[in-house]
């Protein structure tokens, strides 16, 4: 017994602003995200039975606790799974199961972060005894730059990958950004322009890193069957297969540096339950953090064979008129990273399949929405269609 | 401004924990040892009291060569606490002779491209820092 079909995504948006907001805390980048996703689809808030957000204890900074509080909220399921920026993908599968198995009927999920600002961010206390903080943080780490593209130059060496290509990955992305009023980056960028730009942690120059950004995104979600019988706004989105999987605390610790077993266990148990191969998929997302992720996604999802990656997307099939529409917001590149990005990447998933996307796709049935959490740590990943084929 | 070196210039010192003593206590006594599993002989890192690959308890530590490879790494151009005075520095994933890979800075070199090759030999060698000796790899036969 799998999952698909079983779900439905009714109800979909972010924070009315995304960007700058140092007017509002993390807690109200959740508020706001729940309220705008539960307009959006037009239902009683007071329907929702489940809550669920990253965020482990009360403080940390926002957990299922303290927004079902906040929203004036009595759930019957909760979930806080929080292993990084794709736990979001996690949480929909989490529902989608919960939903059916009965144990909530109506699944609220909210992401809100002031990413930029820092706005109501709980410091976080000295670690000096976790795995990490023994055996990685001696070394001098500083934030996801330093640590996330830590294999490139192993990739490039097994693969052949280019620094050009690396570079081809934020100027593909930032082609479907000019599309997207929304977008934080928006000005057409070339190869040479990124390669100009400051080195920030060879071989990643800034224009291959994410924007940092303050603001929030909510999904809510019934059963399909449930959705079928409700007057909603917008034609549900169903969840027709889901992944996760985990592979370790400390990316020096990947079995390959080159390969996320993580993507690979996430991706094949997410296809599986769909049914579906990848030249079914009309639209993809994959986490984009750094411009290396969508090159190690597209091998280990399997569009492409070992070493294309970067090939694929230097001669633009991921690009807009291209065979394999990816990240059509303009990525974490280019469209907004608060620090966990994958509440955005299955909202652009939504818009696509709504067909009320900035930089719509034509035809689009079924969306897959990768999102890699902590590094390579770990993944989820989301089959979605308009319809259930 | 105080003058409280162990936070704002320092650099980060770890603690142990009771599984992970035995490692820290052999780099204050300048080795470098591995827990390896006495019933599938597998050599494994970090430490912990199971072998992740059988799950036997049975697993004894081992002085090990120090030998290792450079695998990959990046240069980190913002420094952390206390690393000021090195960036930009290598932050590299080294490939022990045995096996397991470890993370680590690459000392006793410059850390520029041209001078760090991938599969390059390196050797372990010890930075002392406040009460913990850090394993760190150099160049093989630098010194």
């Amino acid at each position: 017994m799998g999952l698909r079909g079983v779900a439905a995504i009714i109800g979909a948006a972010e924070t009315t602003r995304l960007g700058k907001i140092p007017d509002m805390s993390v807690l109200g980048l959740h508020l706001e995200a729940a309220r705008n996703a539960v307009a959006d689809c037009g239902i009683d808030p007071h329907q929702i039975d489940g809550v669920a957000t990253t965020g482990s204890v009360n403080i940390t900074p926002v957990s299922p606790v303290v927004t079902s509080h906040y929203l004036g909220l009595t759930p019957r399921w909760i979930d806080s799974t929080s292993v990084g920026g794709g736990s979001f993908m996690m949480l929909v599968r989490h529902a989608a199961a919960a939903l059916a198995t009965g144990l909530c009927e109506v699944a609220l999920i909210t992401h809100g972060e002031s990413g930029r600002s820092g706005v109501g961010v709980p410091e976080l206390g000295a670690d000096h005894t976790s795995p990490w903080a023994q055996f990685e943080r001696p070394y001098g780490p500083v934030g996801a730059p330093s640590l996330f593209p830590l294999g490139v130059l192993r990739f490039m060496k097994e693969t052949g990958l280019t620094h050009e290509q690396l570079a081809a990955v934020p100027v593909a992305q930032r082609k479907w950004a000019a599309m997207n009023p929304r977008a934080l980056a928006r000005d057409p960028i070339t190869i040479d322009d990124v390669l100009n730009s400051r080195m920030v942690s060879y071989p990643m120059h800034l224009l291959e890193c994410c924007l940092v950004a303050d603001g929030g995104g909510a999904v809510v979600m019934t059963t399909a069957e449930r959705a079928r019988d409700m007057d909603l706004a917008h034609p549900p989105v169903y969840v027709l297969g889901t992944g996760e999987s985990a592979e370790t605390p400390m990316i020096s610790q990947m079995q390959d540096m080159t390969s996320s077993k993580a993507f690979r266990v996430s991706s094949a148990a997410a296809f599986a339950e769909a049914g579906i191969t990848q030249g079914d998929v009309d639209h993809l997302m994959i986490y984009d953090a750094f411009a290396h992720n969508p090159i190690y996604g597209l091998e280990d999802l399997g569009f492409v064979n070992r070493g294309e990656a970067g090939d694929f997307i230097a001669s633009g099939n991921t690009s807009p008129g291209g065979r394999l529409p990816m990240n059509t917001n303009g990525g974490g590149l280019s469209y907004a990273h608060t620090g966990m990005y994958g509440m955005f990447a299955i909202q652009e998933s939504v818009r696509q399949l709504r067909g009320t996307a900035p930089a719509q796709v034509d035809g689009v049935r079924i969306s897959v929405a990768h999102g890699v959490a902590a590094y390579f740590a770990a993944a989820g990943t989301l089959v979605l269609g308009n319809d259930i084929p | 401004m105080t003058a409280d070196t162990s936070s704002a210039t320092a650099k980060f010192a770890p603690q142990s924990t009771p599984e992970t003593e035995p490692f820290w206590s052999g780099c204050a006594a300048g080795e470098l040892r591995l827990q390896r599993c006495q019933q599938c002989r597998w050599f494994y890192f970090p430490p912990r009291p199971i072998c992740p690959k059988c799950w036997s308890s049975d697993v004894e530590w081992n002085v090990v060569s120090g030998r290792a490879t450079l695998h990959s790494y990046v240069i980190n151009y913002r420094p952390a606490p206390g690393f000021a005075d090195d960036a930009p520095y290598a932050i590299a994933v080294v490939q022990l002779d045995e096996g397991p890979r470890m993370l680590s800075n690459i000392v006793d070199v410059e850390n520029v491209p041209e001078k760090l090759i991938l599969d390059m030999p390196l050797e372990v060698t010890f930075e002392q820092r406040g009460d913990m000796s850090i394993p760190q790899f150099r160049p093989a036969g630098a010194s």
